[in-house]
């Protein structure tokens, strides 16, 4: 019996040590999960008129709550919103000092939005995959798997994801379906894209958009700055911004290009691919334990 | 040393014990109203802070002090050093019941508390939080089992010889798989707030995240471990066990001070001194952690005399239980910056009541296991007169 068990724990560490080995090796470069040719939506800012037509679009669409103050209430705008459980979109307004002929003020109007991340930190953090990154673009999220941690919150880096705090037993996390329904039909565009009345967002191919905007651009480089925010921020995303005013005049923020899942990833997976590291550990624990024993049988028999 | 814990029988209700019933009470008052009205109901959560005190607290912090736990198996269980044998038993009650609570926390917290089961069957593995709560999951079963046999002692009999029979020959697995597990999620704790890089302040996201958590838990296993039994043996007049904690605590010296390199390191190394005086909260939190919780308690270790005094043992070891206790706080409320927030995080009374309420049931279950199972093996004090 004893004989049988100290073979375990050698066979233990044998087997340890080939995990670790194998482990070194499985750990692989980060790879991008991203769709290859996903829709998207560019939004030109020096486009937009602040009507809100797309607040009200998304919420009968998605048939959300009606408002408590309703759509054509523009001293809303006095204030800034964030999208919460009720609202997937809203639309908020700032004056940065751009101003006309008669040195009137112009306000610039921002809509925000998921920007349904080519490849997403909350698609990364949920722990049971009730966030997915579709090929259509859409960034999906499935109740029946969510357990209500909210790590999908803590990850965004754009702060999207809002929660029914005030619901005690079915919370949901509510965010912009990219009218995933509505894209993945021939000819479907997002409710906000169809209703606007200015063509200030713009739905197709995240590719061609990026097109688009580049004409826009050259085509009147007085009045766009040079940047188009979602190429590169967070390794992209699939909705693009144009606008006539600098990014962080407006609220977005500086991102790095890199993804974000990469490094926690690349963590998780160099330790634990294949559960080598800990198999590795077992092996080795085993050994200790089994030597340190046998050392006190032996001093406890002389 | 002779290995022979017991019940200790003493007096049950005392005054202690009525005050962590009123706070147990209390606490279980702010579920109710959670239960009933949502979370938002009884705490300061919202979209701009997900994550507060329940999480902060009863979660990351709960999961770093049980390490006691697994730290004195390892030392007594696997590399044999069988005069430790004393301080196992409780330290795996007290993991048991940490890890207990921890799970009582997240039902607490979690919004859908009744779909707490579903990560066993819908698997994302490129999350830390997945591998946490699958450690957490198998470790608190790990530890029931590893307990079971100090429950079986006190039930005697049948149940005594029944339990040691299932539970003595595989009981190694058991032990090594708790530090295995216990490692594993110990440092993916600190990789879950790795996937907010523009959000955690920069004196604390680093790529060496895991490994700093991990380090720091293994660094505040035996401290915890001295303020236990500091504190069980001053409240059940139990003979001091300093025989036992002097020597303990030498070997907290290495971990705490490798802790201590890591961290100053890495600031150092990634360039972020600067932040330490710029006079924010954050810069100050940080500053206290470091200073108060780590390199302080490391200068009174290595001070001759202060481990051999029970009161300035009893003092370091508080200083490093605070400290991490601070760093886990930092890492998940005090650093965590929200781009969009309009009004800052401070728990609710809510989110407090129900955090104490844990906690003195927590130590309600300790002393009803201490005083009615072998756990404790210091002898009662001679009463002198």
């Amino acid at each position: 019996m004893k004989l049988n068990r100290r073979n375990f724990f050698k066979l233990a560490g044998v087997a340890g040590a080939g995990a670790l080995a194998t482990g070194a090796k499985t750990a692989e470069a980060w790879e991008s999960k991203a769709p290859k040719d996903p829709f998207g939506c560019l939004v030109d800012l020096s486009r937009c008129v602040g009507c809100r037509k797309c607040e009200q679009g998304c919420n009968e669409v998605n048939k959300l709550l009606p408002p408590e103050r309703p759509f054509v209430d523009m001293l809303l705008l006095n204030e800034k919103r964030r999208p919460d459980a009720n609202s997937y979109t809203v639309v908020n307004r700032y004056f940065t000092g751009k101003s006309d002929e008669q040195d009137h003020l112009l306000p610039t109007y921002v809509k925000i939005q998921c920007m349904h991340c080519q490849d997403p930190a909350c698609v990364s953090a949920c722990l049971v995959g009730a966030l997915t990154k579709k090929e259509s673009g859409a960034v999906h999220y499935d109740v029946s798997k969510c357990i209500g941690c909210r790590y999908c919150m803590v990850a965004c880096p754009f702060e999207i994801p809002a929660y029914e705090y005030f619901d005690p037993l079915t919370p949901r996390v509510r965010k912009c379906t990219f009218c995933f329904e509505r894209i993945e039909k021939e000819g479907g565009v997002p409710a906000c894209a169809a209703i606007c009345p200015v063509e200030a967002i713009t739905f197709g191919k995240r590719s061609s958009l990026l097109d688009q905007a580049r004409t826009r651009m050259k085509k009147d480089p007085a009045r766009y700055i040079d940047h188009i925010y979602g190429e590169h921020e967070v390794g992209g995303t699939s909705w693009l911004y144009l606008s006539d005013v600098e990014f962080n005049k407006v609220d977005f923020q500086d991102l790095p290009s890199e993804p974000i899942p990469k490094l926690p990833e690349t963590i998780q997976h160099s330790l634990f691919s294949y559960l080598w590291s800990p198999i590795a550990l077992f092996g080795v624990l085993s050994v200790v334990m089994a030597n340190a024993k046998s050392k006190k049988n032996k001093e406890d028999e002389s | 040393m002779s290995h022979s814990p017991s019940a200790t029988h003493s007096k049950f209700f005392t005054p202690g014990v009525w005050v962590m019933l009123v706070f147990m009470f209390i606490g279980a008052v702010a579920v109710a109203a959670r239960f009933t009205w949502g979370i938002g109901s009884v705490t300061n959560l919202d979209n701009s802070h997900p994550w507060g005190l329940w999480i902060g607290i009863d979660v990351a912090t709960g999961v770093a002090l049980a390490a006691g736990g697994f730290t004195t198996s390892f030392l007594a269980h696997i590399i044999g050093r069988h005069h430790y044998e004393v301080i196992v038993r409780p330290a795996i009650l007290t993991a048991m019941l940490g890890y207990t609570f921890v799970v009582l926390g997240l039902l607490v917290d979690i919004g859908r508390t009744w779909a707490i089961w579903k990560p066993i069957f819908s698997w994302n593995t490129n999350s830390a939080l997945f591998e946490v709560a699958m450690c957490v999951l198998v470790y608190l079963h790990v530890l029931y089992f590893e307990f079971a046999p100090t429950v079986g002692e006190g039930i005697g009999g049948r149940v005594k010889t029944l339990v040691t029979a299932v539970t003595d020959k595989i009981m190694w697995i058991f032990i090594i798989l708790g530090v295995v597990l216990s490692c594993m999620h110990q440092s993916s704790l600190g990789t879950l707030m790795l996937i907010a890089p523009t959000k955690l302040h920069p004196l604390w996201y680093t790529p060496l995240l895991p490994l700093l958590f991990l380090t720091s838990a293994i660094a505040v296993g035996f401290p915890m471990v001295v303020f236990e039994t500091t504190l069980v043996s001053s409240s059940l007049k139990l003979d001091s066990e300093m025989k036992i904690l002097t020597p303990l605590t030498r070997i907290t010296i290495f971990i705490l001070g490798l802790y201590m390199v890591l961290k100053v390191g890495d600031l150092v190394y990634r360039d972020v001194l600067g932040y330490l005086l710029d006079g924010s909260t954050q810069s100050n939190s940080f500053l206290v952690e470091l200073g108060f919780g780590v390199i302080l308690p490391w200068l009174l270790l290595i001070t001759p005399g202060v481990r051999k005094s029970r009161g300035m043992l009893f003092f370091t070891c508080c200083l490093i239980v605070g400290g991490v206790v601070l760093n886990r706080i930092n890492v998940f409320l005090v650093g965590y910056h929200s781009p969009y927030a309009q009004t800052s995080y401070f728990p609710a009374i809510g989110e407090i009541v129900v955090t104490a309420g844990l906690i003195a049931a927590l130590m309600f279950l300790y002393r009803l296991a201490v005083t009615f199972l072998p756990v404790l093996s210091a002898s009662k004090q001679e009463v002198s007169s």
